[in-house]
């Protein structure tokens, strides 16, 4: 049974159609890449399994159960988590507590061990520590450059313990060698178990992090398979890459 | 402060009470004798029924023109402008000073002050845009700022106008044109039209000009305006001036219905937002729709359950509307 | 400090004040001071919503007259205690908050916003058609005037509301340091993201309505006794509306001092100017600084005095 099964889903904003019947079934301990032009729903898709916004025809399955009429703190406490593609920082928190929201609000609020406040300063100084942002605990995020930003909203999806991770467009203005260190995390943080979807415009990255590769075009999904394979497929080079 | 009448409810019971009082100048104006309330006939069960409706029809023209100015800066700018109200009246006490002074018919002095609010609306987008929309903190201190406005356009008015009721002298406020049964009176008539006449031209304007489809547009794409080599910040204050210029003609039209004291601009609050939401925000015929649909159902209040339940209406609407269905009547 | 340890200290402070009081041994010092103090309650319950989550309550007035009325209606019945009148204005009021959130909060800001406004205006048309609790001719509350141990009836009153004082501050402050406290503040500094990371966003704002609207109801309660003769204009005056937002803005939002210290600025200086110039200029004056500190000043007192601490420890 995959960890993510969404099926016929549909969206529109008035009469513009954003996505039109996207199936896409995702198993546990998957790295599954989402690639796509500019405009072609990405961002909306990731809305619509997170609750953010809602789908017209379709059905969100989440680890065997329907999360159809769920609100977004609902999903994200089932253990789906993901980052937004333009950080959405806390401004007026510190980069601390923004770790420290995430794990008040969803790693205590699920059944089990409630970590206490000592536990939870250590969990947010590792957090800190994996992103490379150790010693900026106690700024604002307004002092941060972009990547640091960035590497902020990551670390704020992980903190949530997810199953599910949904990572979108994390990379953007990266260097080489950090958007090495983003994905060599990622890589890890799926071995301990995360499944996994990046969106990326970052071929590199895209092709060195996942197992299979779903390119969606203007709502549509054209293609999904093993990456090698998908990319040479010529839908895909005709709407994506061949420009 | 010390109590006064509240708006349209105590107006209109100050002029059913005047009513009665067959000396009194304004009662004689306003209502005909043997009137009700918006004066239609009253007695007759079949016309009163006719005659609410035309009321609230003609109502709700006004309605519509005191909402097309929120129609842009809500529906197509998404700024929340609660102090529109304010600036209607400030156009209905200009009005005011120079009909009295000048004897010029009140819809003329506001076509003349036209280019004024436009000015005026467009430093108050100015001063807007600089301390709250570029620092991305338009909601909490946006709206503060807004009803701040409003406030002090109030209290000022008390300081220096006081807080008994003013109107305006035309030839139209007074005779009643009757076509078997159903009564028009032309203070509401006048009105009704000019408003229509206002959305005619900003529904053209819109729809047709450079700027206009412009304005329609920054509230979709700024990105693609950008691109055309238009300043979307520029096109943003063009429209909030217009907004702010419709209310020069709609406080006019205010005065020519209804007398007008400082604080009967918080009624309209309501009463604007009701008929955006209403009518779907951004689209002005919309507006108009949803401003008619207002003013049948508060003329009929009015007049079979009476006028101090008027302002429930409109913000009861609102409430209900917001609560069970936020994308309106002909919502997207 | 812990909170038990504040509402100790505030307590002690607040028993200060009314001796000193006492000393000056003029019933005006008691009956300005009652309104002062009454705004330091509006002013922390309306930041408790609007500061702190970032939801602004146009219609302070409702909450207040809502607790008004409720004791009103209530004094009919059968001659009450004021706490217990105090605690049913609270009941009702944080009811009606709650159902009014339940209605509107799941729209944007804005709209809740213009939903406070219409509350107001609705809430006032029904009371002036009330003839029950005195409709638009007012109804009149007739109030001892010595009570045991205290003296002066008035000073009762202003007892009464130094309670509320310490009581909302109390309740202000243990929001800001607990989680709940976390809470608000991602909904007002993001809310997608809140819920993202999995902060149940409608329930929390749910609760901060309720509160904020239990706060000034319980604000509302002992107004019948204090003023005598309550009119709907006066109960759902624009005062209320527009101090309960100018004190938290121009106090300072984030924190629960703001609201202290714009309520004690702001109403000791509308105490002055009422007396001295005249009742709409003193509104006036608090219209203009509240544009103004929202312009310049967006973070208040309690932001400008944070502002030239940081700049002296560079």
């Amino acid at each position: 049974m995959p960890l993510l099964e969404v099926t016929g889903l549909s969206k529109r904003f008035g009469g513009f159609v954003a996505l039109d019947g996207i199936d896409l079934a995702v198993q546990e301990g998957e790295r599954v890449g989402l690639i796509g032009p500019n405009g072609s729903g990405k961002s909306t898709l990731v809305n619509c399994i997170c609750g953010t916004l809602t789908n017209e025809t379709g059905t969100v399955r989440f680890n065997g159960e329907t999360v159809d009429g769920l609100v977004t703190h609902e999903r994200t406490h089932r253990g789906m988590a993901r980052s937004f593609q333009l950080p959405r920082p806390f401004a007026t928190l510190t980069v601390a507590e923004n770790l420290r929201v995430p794990l008040l609000y969803t790693v205590n609020a699920r059944p089990g061990h409630k970590l206490s406040a000592a536990e939870l300063d250590t969990r947010c100084a590792e957090l800190l520590a994996l992103v490379a942002l150790a010693d900026k605990g106690a700024q604002l995020p307004r002092d941060l450059t972009q990547v640091e930003m960035r590497k902020l909203e990551l670390a704020r999806a992980m903190a949530a313990e997810p199953k599910l991770l949904i990572a979108d467009e994390s990379m953007a203005g990266l260097s080489q060698s950090e958007v090495d260190d983003i994905v060599t995390l990622l890589i890890r943080l799926n071995e301990r178990g995360i499944t996994i979807i990046m969106i990326e415009h970052i071929m590199r990255a895209v092709m060195k992090f996942s197992q299979r590769l779903v390119v969606l075009v203007s709502g549509k999904k054209i293609a999904d398979g093993k990456p090698d394979t998908v990319i040479r497929d010529p839908e895909v080079e005709k709407a994506y890459l061949g420009q | 402060m010390e109590a006064r009448p509240e708006g349209l409810a105590k107006a209109t019971a100050f002029l059913q009470t005047g009513h009665h009082n067959k000396n009194n100048e304004l009662a004689r104006k306003y209502l005909p004798a043997g009137t009700g309330l918006l004066g239609e006939q009253v007695g007759f069960s079949y016309d009163l029924l006719i005659n609410a409706l035309i009321a609230g029809i003609l109502l709700g023209g006004f309605y519509a023109a005191v909402t097309l100015g929120v129609s842009i800066s809500f529906g197509i700018l998404d700024i929340v402008n609660i102090a529109h109200p304010a600036f209607i009246i400030l156009g209905s006490y200009i009005a005011y000073i120079v009909n009295i002074r000048l004897g010029i018919d009140p819809i003329v002095i506001s076509v003349l002050m036209l280019p004024v609010f436009y000015v005026l609306g467009a430093g108050v987008y100015q001063v807007y845009y600089e301390s709250f929309e570029r620092r991305g903190q338009e909601s909490l201190r946006g709206l503060s700022f807004f009803f701040g406005l409003l406030f002090i356009t109030e209290v000022i008015l008390i300081l220096v106008f006081g807080v008994d009721y003013r109107y305006v002298e035309a030839w139209y406020i007074g005779p009643t044109w009757r076509f078997g049964g159903m009564d028009f009176p032309l203070r509401m008539l006048v009105p009704c039209v000019a408003a229509l006449a206002l959305f005619g031209a900003l529904q053209l304007f819109l729809s047709y000009t450079f700027i206009g489809r412009a304005i329609s547009a920054v509230a979709q794409d700024q990105q693609a305006l950008r691109l055309m080599a238009v300043d979307p910040i520029r096109i943003k204050r063009i429209a909030f001036a217009i907004s702010i210029a419709t209310t020069s003609v709609a406080g006019a039209l205010l005065i020519i219905i209804q007398p007008v004291e400082p604080s009967v601009g918080r009624e309209y609050i309501g009463r604007v937002f009701a008929i955006c939401v209403l009518g779907g925000l951004g689209s002005l015929p919309g507006t108009v729709i949803g401003a008619m649909l207002l003013g049948i159902i508060e003329s009929f209040t009015s007049t079979f359950y009476g006028p101090s339940w008027a302002p429930a209406v409109a913000f009861g609407v609102l409430l209900l509307t917001l609560a069970f269905r936020p994308a309106g009547l002909l919502g997207r | 400090m812990r909170t038990r340890v504040f509402v100790l200290i505030s307590i002690a402070v607040a028993a200060a004040v009314f001796f000193a009081a006492r000393l000056v041994n003029n019933d005006y010092v008691f009956f300005a001071g009652y309104t002062v103090l009454q705004f330091i309650v509006l002013a922390t319950a309306w930041n408790i919503l609007g500061g702190y989550t970032g939801y602004v309550n146009f219609g302070s007035a409702a909450f207040f007259a809502l607790g008004a009325y409720s004791t009103v209606f209530f004094h009919k019945f059968y001659q009450m205690p004021i706490p217990v009148l105090i605690v049913i204005g609270g009941v009702i009021s944080g009811i009606v908050g709650l159902g009014m959130g339940y209605l509107t909060l799941r729209l944007r800001g804005a709209f809740f916003a213009i939903a406070t406004l219409a509350l107001a205006v609705v809430l006032q048309t029904f009371i002036v058609n009330w003839d029950y609790v005195g409709g638009s001719r007012g109804a009149y509350i007739i109030r001892p005037n010595e009570i045991a141990w205290i003296g002066p009836y008035i000073q009762y009153l202003f007892l009464l509301m130094l309670a509320l004082v310490v009581i909302s501050l109390a309740v202000a402050r243990g929001i800001e340091r607990s989680q709940l406290g976390y809470g608000f503040a991602t909904i007002r500094d993001d809310e997608l993201a809140a819920e993202a990371s999995g902060v149940p966003t409608l329930r929390l704002k749910l609760i901060a309505t309720t509160i904020s609207g239990a706060l000034m109801g319980m604000a509302g309660a002992p107004f019948p006794y204090y003023i005598g003769y309550l009119q709907p204009s006066s109960a759902f005056g624009l005062e209320y509306a527009v101090n309960s937002i100018a004190m938290p803005m121009i106090g300072g939002t984030t924190s629960w001092v703001g609201p202290l210290i714009g309520a004690i600025l702001l109403g000791t200086l509308q105490q002055i100017a009422t007396v001295t110039i005249s009742s709409a200029v003193n509104l006036l004056i608090v219209g203009l600084l509240l544009v103004g500190f929202v312009i310049i000043a967006p973070n208040g007192i309690v932001g400008l005095v944070q502002g030239w601490m940081r700049g002296r420890a560079k």
